[in-house]
Parts: structure tokens; sequence; C-alpha cells
């Protein structure tokens, strides 16, 4: 394993940020540490970065104890959520610094930095003052500037918080076929769950200092560990429910379950794309509250009497006007009991 | 359990690098700080090993003492309120409207604060003393009534206003203010209810920063307060080298450290409240040119009160060290008058240059190792409170330190009496404040996080230092050097005490030269009195160039 932490625990005051975590990532694997802010995820990224001291636990790299290791001696790089340039330096000095903090010749640096900002689409951009640069260009210099020391673990805090949509949404691919081609290993913390998606091999979901949940983006998205993961990732229709063999009781009614549900009381999600609507004198009577646009379909909020709110996707054209009487059915391909 | 150890090793190494950094300034200040004030005042109050505590009882029975407490006082309320109403206009128009000149503007408003209070002295002297150019238009003399030294108060502190609510009034974002006008609020209103408030403590530090200077005033009314006025640091110098009354010296110097340790807790206090979350912007975009009126005239009215109050005296000054034909004064500086002096009075300018070179080094030095030290996040109380013990020296009379000085570092292995060091170190114990109050704000304001990003790219903390902050610090480190050259330039109230006889400074050069009768000494006095304002002047020009940021206290 490149990295490991072990009950990793940091404390501010009592209260811990960083709670027994453990994580591993290995080798050319990029690991994407998703949650809301306060979670403690740049505080990870810190601890592992050898800036924020452990109150217990250890980090290991290459199976090295870093223990009072400080910062400068780790060779991890750090990409800072606000980029954090060196205003009195150029963009070349900028991409430079960590080579002449390693003592690599004169020749060798100005080589490297040409390579770097060929690769990070800025070719022509070595004497430009860093103030400068727009947004997105500061973050092409701060990549350059992390990946110049070739770390052996590149950490990236937020790395696209601050750029707007339409570029967020280009950089990540970017980024994605830059760090396969490269084989670079990333630790990323974001609270985008779809730049984390589209960014990472796995997904780590972090909720109070404690890991709440561990896979795939794929495993995460459809089989999400429990109820805070699931609103975590936009899902508003999850309730409290009794699971029997083939149906649940929810505050909606029967809601039908796959087959091999485990039964009990249990979390329920179901998914908006199984929210079917009927006509209104079939299934659950619900009078629609609200609509919001997608692009792609429309999100529909139902009220059913006397029960929480339902979200349902459905086509542009098929959608109910606000205030319209509908019937609702459940598809239990797309309701997931949680663990 | 090993990790816990090398964790906790960490932090003691911390801990051991803070105290690293704060010896130097500690030392420095403990043995020519407060061993020579502590020595002077045990001098005075000592015995046969007893101390006479009921002698400050006694001193503030005495009429005289109480009257110049009184004096002392009341010119140093009066000579700050007079300051802030001429020059809080001043502030705003520096803040708020853009004009051709802003920039030389700015600079000739400071030279006053940078100029030896000997200069300033001597050029209201030459202004509304005896024989000055109001003498000599309508008969007019003001040289032995108050409003000579409160002039000369508000000549020398108009800069401090300027700068300290100047500074910040440029730097508030006028939508803050638009935000109030678009809620219902008229324009005055909207100033009362929001620029005002935030600008309140800038305006409480600057008053409080004018009084400390007036309240321990001793060049300026040294020279224009004749038999008359006497404030407490002019009769600290009275009692110690004309009346040799050491009792009496030192019953006033504790007055002096009591007040002046007052105020500075109360300036303290108003800077922290500054220091509270203010939307500030960058200056350039809050400033106008002037439109109406009314703006016209204001701008006109300060232009006035500058050209009169601030760019006349020093012009009469130079007019009068011109009178004599041919440089006249001049020429006499060069030439040896065996009375007084020992040397040409134009030696005076290569040892003040050399002394302010030396305390410039040193303030440089002890200053920085201070703000360093006061910058570091893990700061403690104890440093926190050795922040404001640096200000001290900037009250504390400078006439007992120097005095302190001869009579402390008088024996092995402190034996510097005879030592040319003595002067650059009295003069460097006024130039620190200057060092710590211009770096500290810079220092604090370098993203931690830059730190960080250096560090993970391979730095270690020494390189970090020198890659990351030094760069940024190295103006703030050319003007802190600026203020303390031009500090130990002007230095007057130690330096009368500690400088041999056959080394004079300028400003004590003239001082002497003012003490001796006759129209010829007088001359010289304003010819070397010029010199000094220029040499002054040159340094500060210098510093403006260097000079961006506009937020700093001086």
């Amino acid at each position: 394993m490149l990295l490991a932490l072990r009950e990793a625990t940091v404390r501010f005051g009592g209260r811990a940020v960083l709670d027994a975590v453990d994580l591993e990532v290995a080798q050319h694997e990029i690991v994407c540490v998703l949650g809301p802010s306060g979670s403690g995820k740049s505080t990870l990224l810190r601890a592992v970065a050898g800036l924020q001291p452990l109150d217990s636990g250890r980090v290991m790299l290459d199976g090295h104890d870093q223990a009072g290791l400080p910062a400068h001696r780790r060779g991890v790089g750090l990409m800072f959520q606000d980029h954090q340039l060196f205003p009195q330096r150029d963009v070349g000095g900028n991409v430079a610094f960590g080579l002449r903090m390693h003592g690599e010749p004169k020749r060798r640096q100005a080589e490297r930095v040409q390579e770097l900002l060929d690769l990070v689409g800025l070719p022509g951009a070595r004497r430009r003052a860093v103030a400068a640069l727009s947004g997105g260009e500061q973050q092409r210099v701060a990549l350059a500037r992390a990946l110049a020391p070739s770390p052996r673990l590149l950490m990236l805090d937020e790395p696209l918080g601050q750029l707007d949509r339409s570029l967020r949404e280009r950089l990540v691919v970017e980024l994605k076929e830059l760090f396969g081609r490269l084989g670079t290993t990333v630790l990323a913390v974001t609270h985008d769950q779809g730049e984390a998606f589209a960014l990472a091999d796995r997904v780590v979901v972090m909720r109070d200092g404690r890991i709440a949940q561990s896979g795939t983006p794929l495993e995460v998205w459809q089989r999400p560990a429990d109820a805070f993961v699931a609103r975590f990732l936009g899902f508003e229709n999850v309730v409290e429910a009794t699971v029997g063999t083939e149906a649940a009781d929810t505050p909606w009614g029967k809601v039908p379950v796959p087959e091999d549900a485990p039964q009990g009381t249990r979390t329920l999600l179901v998914r908006p794309a199984g929210v079917r609507l009927v006509p209104a004198d079939v299934g659950l009577r619900c009078t629609v509250a609200a609509r919001t646009f997608r692009g792609t379909h429309v999100t529909v909020h139902l009220q059913p009497p006397d029960a929480p709110r339902l979200e349902a996707a459905c086509a542009l054209r098929d959608a109910p006007e606000t205030g319209d009487e509908v019937g609702v059915e459940f598809d239990a391909a797309e309701i997931v009991v949680l663990a | 359990m090993d990790l816990t150890r090398t964790e906790v090793a960490a932090r003691r190494r911390g801990a051991a690098a803070r105290f690293g950094l704060l010896a130097a300034p500690v030392a420095f200040f403990a043995v020519f700080f407060a061993y020579p004030v502590a020595a002077i005042v045990a001098r005075g109050l000592k015995t046969d090993g007893t101390w006479h505590l009921a002698r400050i009882g006694e001193v503030l029975a005495q009429s005289d003492v109480r009257h110049v407490l009184w004096f002392t006082t009341w010119q140093a309320l009066v000579s700050t309120a007079l300051t802030l109403l001429v020059a809080l206009p001043g502030a705003y128009v520096f803040a708020r409207f853009d004009f051709p000149g802003k920039q030389v503007l700015r600079a000739v408003v400071t030279v006053p604060f940078v100029l030896p209070t000997v200069v300033v002295g001597t050029a209201f002297l030459a202004l509304v003393g005896r024989g000055g150019l109001l003498d000599e238009l309508w008969g007019v003399r003001l040289d032995t009534t108050v409003w000579a030294i409160l002039l000369a108060h508000v000549f020398f502190n108009y800069a401090v206003v300027v700068r300290t609510v100047g500074g910040l009034w440029a730097q508030l974002d006028p939508r803050q203010e638009e935000a109030a006008r678009m809620l219902g609020a008229s324009q005055l209103k909207a100033w009362r209810q929001v620029t005002l408030p935030a600008l309140a403590p800038a305006v409480a530090a600057a008053a409080l920063m004018v009084f400390l200077f007036t309240f321990t005033s001793f060049g300026v009314v040294q020279i224009l307060g004749g038999p008359t006025f006497s404030t407490l640091e002019v009769e600290i110098y009275r009692q110690t080298s004309e009346i040799f009354d050491l009792s009496t010296a030192a019953v006033l110097t504790l007055i002096q450290f009591a007040a002046v340790g007052a105020i500075l807790a109360v300036h303290a206090w108003t800077v922290r409240r500054r220091e509270t979350a203010l939307r500030l912007v960058d200056a350039s975009v809050t400033a106008r040119r002037p439109r109406g009126a009314g703006q016209w005239a204001l701008l006109g009215g300060v232009l006035v009160t500058v050209a009169v109050l601030l760019v006349l005296p020093l012009a009469v000054l130079v007019q009068r060290s011109l009178d004599a034909p041919g440089f006249g004064y001049y020429r006499a500086l060069t030439s040896e008058d065996g009375g007084v002096f020992l040397v040409p009075p134009i030696e005076a300018i290569g040892n003040s240059l050399s002394y302010a070179v030396a305390a410039t080094l040193i303030a440089v030095l002890i200053g920085g190792l201070a703000a360093i030290a006061l910058t570091r996040r893990d700061a403690g109380r104890f440093v926190r409170g050795f922040d404001a013990l640096l200000m001290l020296p900037l009250g504390v009379s400078a006439v007992t330190v120097g005095f302190g000085f001869l009579i402390s570092l008088d024996e092995p292995p402190l034996d510097l009496r005879s030592s040319w060091i003595l002067v650059p170190l009295a003069q460097a114990l006024v130039g620190v404040p200057f060092v710590v109050r211009t770096m500290l704000p810079v220092l604090r304001a370098v993203d931690v996080r830059l730190r960080e990003a250096a560090s993970v790219l391979g730095a270690s903390p020494w390189r970090v230092w020198r890659e990351v902050d030094l760069p940024l610090v190295r103006r703030a480190l050319l003007i802190a050097a600026g203020f303390a050259f031009a500090v130990s330039l002007g230095e007057f109230g130690a330096t009368v005490f500690i400088a041999r006889p056959d080394r004079p400074t300028l400003p004590v050069a003239v001082a002497r030269l003012l003490g001796r009768p006759g129209d010829f000494n007088y001359g010289q006095a304003m010819a070397l009195s010029t010199i000094l304002m220029v040499v002054c002047a040159v340094a500060l020009l210098v510093l403006e160039r260097l000079r961006t940021d506009r937020t700093g206290e001086f």
C-alpha cells in the first residue's frame, strides 16, 4: 500500500475532527474523499501532508511510519483549495519551486517546467505573473507546481471548487486522463459528488470525522451504506420501513422490495426513477407541490396525505402541473433496502 | 506510543524556536532599557539601602511639580484635539479624492513626522519667534505663548492622523455606505451609521498616539517653551542636568512611566478592536475626483492648511539659514570655534550618519526578531504581553534612559561609558517599536497556507522563511529600516546625555548653537537644522517610493 492510515485521530479542543480513520490508497489509484464541509476531509489531507500532527494513530507511506517527519521531507504533493501560488514569482518560478527545493540542476528545472506547462496546456505562460492568470489558469499552474517534483502521492483539496461549472466539468475529464496517463496516485477531497464520481476509482464518504462508506463510484451510487450517505448523494425518498418478504410497510403504504432484501426494521431508499406516476384514482394519491426542471428530465415533488414528500423523475412531456392530483406506484427495481 | 512522544518533541521544538527568537530582544530590553531605568529610579529613591517611597508624596505635594503635571496633561489634550480637528479633513481628502500631485503631497505631509524635534522647534522659532517672520511682518511673537508649542505639535502629528485614519478610510468599501443609502439612510446618516463606527477605533488609536507623543514632548518644548512652560520630560531633564535633584527626577520618571503605561494599554485595546473584521478593499479603487463646489472647497482648504502649517515653517527655516551673504552660516559650520564645540559643527553630520547606520542595524535585528516571534501562530499570552512592552520606549522618558545609561553601564562587564556604541544603543531602543509596528502587520498578513504550500514542496522551515516570508516583507523591512534611521537621526533626549562632547550629533549640535547668544549662532543653528531636515526628508522620500500599502500605523 502506498498510503495507509491506521486509526488516525485529530482532536481540536476535545472534538475529534478525524476519528480513528483507517484508509488505504494503492499505487496508481485515484481515491476521492467525499463529504460535507466540516466532515474532516481537509484535515485528513493535512495529516497525511504532515501539516497537522495526529493525536493518535499513524500515517504510513510505502510502509514507513511518518510520525515526527516534517512536511518538507514526506515527498507528497498537495494542491491547495485556493491554489496558494507564490504572488512574487512568475508562473515558471512557481512551477520550478519544488524542483529548486530538491536541488535539481538549473537546466533540468527549465526542461521540467516546460514539460509540465505543456502538459497542463499553458505552453507559453512561463514568464507570466500569477496575478494576471484567470481562475482556470491558476488551477493549471497549481497542478503543474504540485506535479513538478514527481511526488509519490498527489493530494488535491477541492481541486475545482472555485471554478465555474462548465470549466469544472471540462477540467475533471482532463485531470482524469492526465492522471491515468502519468500513473499518478491521487488522494482528492471534494464536497461535489459529480466531481468525485467523475474523477475517482474509489470514493470514500466521510461524516463527522469517520468514514461512512468506501467503494467504487458505481457501488456507492447503487447501494448507499446508510441514510446519511443516501441523503448526501441527493436522494430525498429515504424512510424507516418494516421490510417483509415481498413488500415493506412505509408511511407511503406497501412498497415492493427486491427479492433478496434483508428483512426487519430498515431504512428504505426509493430512487426518483422508481416513483411512477399513474392516474389519480390508482395507487397512492398525491398533490404536485413543485416541479424542478433538470434539463434531461423534470423532478416532481409530490405531497401525499400524512406522509413525507416524494420525489419523482419524469420525462418533460409527461410531467404534471403544480397543483395536479396524481397517483403513485413503486418500482421494486429502483428500491434499495439500506443496511 | 512512540508516536505521541515524537509529536510532543515536535511541539517542544516549536517552543524552543520561539524562545530562541525572543531571547535576543528580551535580553536587549532587559539590559539597555529596564536596567538603566531601574538604576536611575533606585539612585533617586534609595539611600543607604532603604527605599524612600515617601519621597513620591513629598514631590507630588510641591506646587511647581503639580503645575508641570497639569500643564503636561492639558497641552497634550489640547494638542491632540487641535491635531484631530485640522488633520481629519486631510485624512478624508487623502482617502477619498483623486487629484494631481497626490503622491507628492502625501510625502510632503509625512516629512514633519520624521523630522527631529529640534528642527521643528527651530523652524517654529524662525516663524513665530523673536525676529521671526510674523515678528517682521506684523510684530507678532508667539514663542512666549503656549500657541507656538501647540502649533508645533499639530505640525508634528498631522501625518499620524492622516496615515492611521486615512489609510483605513481609503480601504473601507464604499459599497457599505451605498448599501445603507439603499436602505433609506441619508448621506450624512449613512456616514454616521456605517463609516464613523468603522473609523472610530482608528481615530481613537491615532488620538492616543498623538497624545502619547505630545505628553512626552521634549525637544519642541525645550526650545519653544522658554522658562514658563515645561512638560514632565523637560522637567526631568532640568532636575537631572541642571538642579541635580535625582530623587525628584526619579519620582517624575515614575509618574511618566505610569501615565505612558496607561496610554499604551488603552492603545493596545483599540488596536485589537481595529483588527476586528472590516470589509477592506484596495485603496486605489475608492478614490475619485472631487465633485461639486463643496468638495473642491474642502480640497482647497486642506491644501492651504498644509501650505501654511507644514510647508511655511520649513520654508522660513531654509530662508533664515540663507540670510547671511554667501552661505555664511553654512561656511561657519566648517570652522572650529573652540567655544562650545571641540570640533567644527559640520562633523556632526558624519557622526549622526554613522550612529544612525549602527542604530538602524541594531533596531532592525532586534525588532525583526521580535516581530517574527510575535507572528508565530502559537504565540501565547506571554508573547502577546511582550508586544505591548515593546512600545514602552516610545513613551518612557528618553532623558531618563540616557542618564540611566551613564550611571548603570559604567562597570565591567558592561562598561560602555566611553564606547561609541552607547549612542546607537540608546537610539535603537526608540527605533525598535517602529520596526515592530511596521513589520508585524505585514508578517501577520502572510497566508499561513502559502508557507504550508512551500513546505509541502520540500522547503525546510528556514527555506520557507527565505522563500516566502522574506520576499513579501522585504519592502516592509526597508521601510522599517528607514524609520529607525530617521528616528535615530532625530533622537535628542537620550543622546544629549551620552554623546561625547567631541562627537555631537546633529540635533545636539543644533541645541548647543541655539543655547548660545547672538545672531551668528542662531543662523548656524538654522543652517544645521536645514541640513538635518534635508537628510531626513531624503530618507523619507526614498521610503515613500517603497511604500505601497498604507495601512501601517506611522
